[in-house]
């Protein structure tokens, strides 16, 4: 099957240009927070994890550390190795593909792969949303913090309020159940109470300590992972019905995803 | 400026994370208990920082036009509107409050 036939490949670059877009709301963002152009752009490039870089320039926002903003990220990036794990199961790439497929295993890349029916498909998908992503996310980026040290005062337009928006955006969609809605509502009283106690951005961490614990202690009532936030955070509204409960693509259960 | 060796060891880290999950035999990792774990932590810390965010300036808590963008952006979430528009629905209600003089 050529490429512009695949349906995988079409919901991948359809799923690449939604994601890729937004990436304009961090680069303006992660401006307003205090870091440069390049620093912007290396966190696109090189560390290329939605979550994981609003969480960096949120920790540096509120003054945090760098050691602080750097351990949130890296905890917030701590799911991308379980999608490794099943994409690697799924799609088996060797030798330097291996690597590249690495970079590009983010929340999107792997709901597109997993949501397919067979592994020519999956990998279709897989290949497209993680490529198109990182191309347009890096582009938007770039775009963003053009714009963002365009604007001047930050706070006058709104753009702290920006930032509460995108965090409670990301979140929203991986709260499906009544475990991970306690989870959030225990880890945001944890931070309130936090705050006044220690530095900027220990908080964050705090919580998530706590978070770590519950999923510790309290497993999932199934074992399952509809209701413990490993769902990828994918676009929730327009492609859910196509990725998640067949498609195009004629697929039956999602493949790949581990119990 | 320091904050780059942060930026750059978060994504060394972020990769290795990454790559870990390809390299290492799939039974190592394979325990329910770890991907529960991954899946709790990444709520809670997105709690936590849209917490931080709307209601932190410091060590103090406070309550300021950025509880209006929290507010903004929960009701466009409710009516499923697109990242993009949950964001700018953020900005407008942030900016829009300290037009009318709210801190």
């Amino acid at each position: 099957m050529r490429l512009r036939d695949s349906p995988a490949a079409k919901i991948g670059a359809s799923i690449a240009i939604a994601t890729g877009l937004y990436g304009v709301s961090f680069g303006a963002l992660s401006v307003a927070s205090g870091m440069d152009f390049w620093q912007t752009m290396a966190l696109s490039l090189l560390l290329f994890s939605g979550g994981s870089q609003f969480a960096f320039i949120g920790v540096i926002a509120g003054g945090g550390s760098g050691v602080a903003a750097m351990s949130a990220s890296a905890l917030l990036g701590i799911r991308n190795g379980v999608y490794g794990m099943q994409l690697n199961a799924l799609l088996r790439p060797t030798g330097w593909r291996r690597f590249a497929a690495a970079h590009v295993t983010i929340d999107e890349s792997t709901a597109t792969a997993t949501g397919q029916g067979d592994t020519a498909e999956a990998k279709r998908g897989f290949w497209v949303a993680g490529l198109g992503i990182f191309v347009f996310w890096n582009i938007m980026t770039a775009v963003g913090a053009f714009i963002g040290d365009a604007m001047g005062d930050p706070k006058q337009w709104g753009l702290d309020g920006a930032a509460v928006a995108a965090f409670l955006a990301l979140l929203w969609p991986r709260i499906k159940g009544f475990q991970p809605a306690a989870i959030a509502v225990v880890c945001a009283v944890v931070t309130l109470l936090a705050v006044p106690l220690v530095p900027p951005g220990i908080p964050i961490l705090v919580a998530a300590v706590a978070a770590a614990l519950i999923g510790w202690f309290r497993p999932a009532p199934d074992q399952g992972h509809d209701n413990d936030g490993m769902e990828p955070d994918l676009d929730p509204y327009q492609h859910d019905a196509v990725t998640r409960h067949g498609g195009p693509a004629g697929s039956g259960e999602p493949r790949g995803r581990q119990a | 400026m320091n904050l780059w060796i942060w930026v750059l060891l978060a994504a060394a880290i972020a990769y290795l994370t990454k790559l870990l999950g390809y390299l290492v035999p799939a039974k190592v990792l394979a325990n329910p208990r770890m991907s529960h774990v991954a899946g709790t932590l990444t709520i809670g810390l997105l709690a936590s920082l849209t917490v931080v965010n709307a209601a932190a300036s410091g060590t103090a808590v406070v309550l300021d036009a950025r509880i209006g963008a929290l507010v903004a952006a929960a009701i466009a979430l409710w009516f499923k509107a697109p990242f993009l528009v949950v964001v700018l629905a953020g900005a407008a209600a942030a900016a829009g409050l300290r037009l009318l003089g709210w801190p």
